[in-house]
């Protein structure tokens, strides 16, 4: 069985003015389009054929670098699509505050870390929220590595995803990478945040 | 010392339509401009406060190291256009090139894909080593070959901000126009 490229939950347009249609589509049909295109490629008549894209991240260190790249992109961006929406809950309630209370001390607190995680990542790659057993903590990676990749440094379920290569934002935000991640707050499903966080 | 944003040799508009003026704007006017002002912010107080450009390209870490490569990377970059480039090599860069790739049309096919290969941020570079062979490398993100003991002669910045205003996703056909403001007669001033 391959992978395909999931449909998303909204219409492009739906996230906007925090990002527009041109970038929504551009992102989904052709970046997304094309990690799947070539992770298809990538495990086609190898051992991996067939793994989930959950097995294939925890045994990333013995996969090719095109499995890692194109796996990683493939399992990012479905991700990233799920956890944000143009409705819905706007801060988390429940057991998932709570944890992110625990945690970090405070919402804010959270934010300020996440924040820091996405602006500082140099070059291309990821910020996270991650869940460590009952506790969170907020982690960056380069390129398409994500923490569920045995070859993460922090490694953990990922609850919540930024895309910060620069082909997420660059059509709408240009250099200005900060703007881009103080307005993804306003489109963050943290209905879907705390799905993932139950498991 | 203090570092500068080198003015550059032609207009913001003069590598249109391969390379567009709202695309020199940013790249050049706001993230080479940025890493500039960085490491003039960064190098007080440290060991490199009175090093110039190479040799924190070849010996710094971290911010300094991201921040002063950069601003390295990006004058290589852009003093290696011009609207009216010589775009082939001639003389000893040609026969060296000849003789490193068999032809230039086969260094343009390696090079491009190198270029095209590169996952994530980063550069495709040609260099030229101690014993004067030429080849073609890869760095992500900051990374440099003067830091390696190479001599860059030319070099393609594939970060997506080199090209995503004008190309979108479609970073081979970036490569392609990407050759067509590339002056040879720099690149041979440099080897």
């Amino acid at each position: 069985m391959s992978f395909e490229l999931p449909k998303l939950q909204y219409a492009y347009d739906a996230l906007e003015p925090v990002i527009d249609a041109r970038t929504m589509e551009i992102h989904h049909t052709k970046h997304h389009g094309a990690y799947t295109t070539n992770l298809n490629a990538a495990i086609q008549g190898t051992e991996l054929e067939g793994q989930s894209i959950e097995e294939l991240m925890a045994g990333i260190s013995k996969a090719s670098v095109a499995v890692r790249n194109n796996g990683g992109g493939y399992y990012n961006h479905c991700l990233f699509w799920e956890v944000m929406t143009p409705g819905g809950a706007k801060a988390p309630k429940g057991e998932l505050e709570k944890a992110i209370n625990d945690s970090f001390g405070s919402f804010d607190k959270f934010k300020e870390a996440f924040t820091k995680a996405a602006a500082t990542r140099f070059g291309s790659g990821w910020a996270w929220l991650v869940k460590q057993g009952d506790s969170l903590v907020v982690s960056s990676t380069p390129n398409q590595d994500n923490p569920l990749m045995d070859v993460a440094e922090v490694q953990g379920t990922p609850i919540l995803g930024l895309d910060v290569w620069e082909h997420a934002y660059y059509l709408n935000y240009q250099n200005r990478r900060p703007d881009y991640i103080s307005s993804f707050y306003d489109v963050i499903n943290w209905d879907e945040v705390a799905k993932r966080f139950k498991g | 010392m203090s570092f500068e944003l080198p003015a550059l040799p032609y207009a913001k508009n003069a590598l249109e339509p391969y390379i567009s003026e709202k695309t020199l704007d940013f790249h050049y006017g706001k993230h080479h401009n940025a890493y500039v002002t960085n490491l003039n912010n960064l190098v007080p107080g440290t060991e490199f406060e009175n090093a110039d450009l190479e040799t924190i390209v070849k010996k710094a870490e971290g911010g300094i190291f991201n921040n002063g490569a950069q601003v390295w990377n990006h004058t290589f970059y852009f003093f290696q256009f011009s609207a009216t480039p010589v775009t082939e090599p001639t003389g000893a860069l040609k026969a060296a090139i000849d003789a490193s790739f068999g032809s230039f049309d086969a260094f343009k096919e390696a090079f491009s894909k190198a270029a095209a290969t590169l996952f994530g941020s980063g550069w495709a570079w040609l260099v030229k080593d101690a014993a004067g062979k030429l080849s073609i490398v890869q760095t992500s993100n900051a990374a440099c070959p003067l830091r390696d003991g190479l001599t860059p002669l030319m070099t393609c910045d594939v970060w997506e901000h080199a090209y995503y205003l004008d190309k979108q996703n479609l970073r081979p056909k970036y490569i392609e126009d990407f050759f067509k403001v590339l002056d040879w007669k720099v690149v041979e001033s440099r080897f």
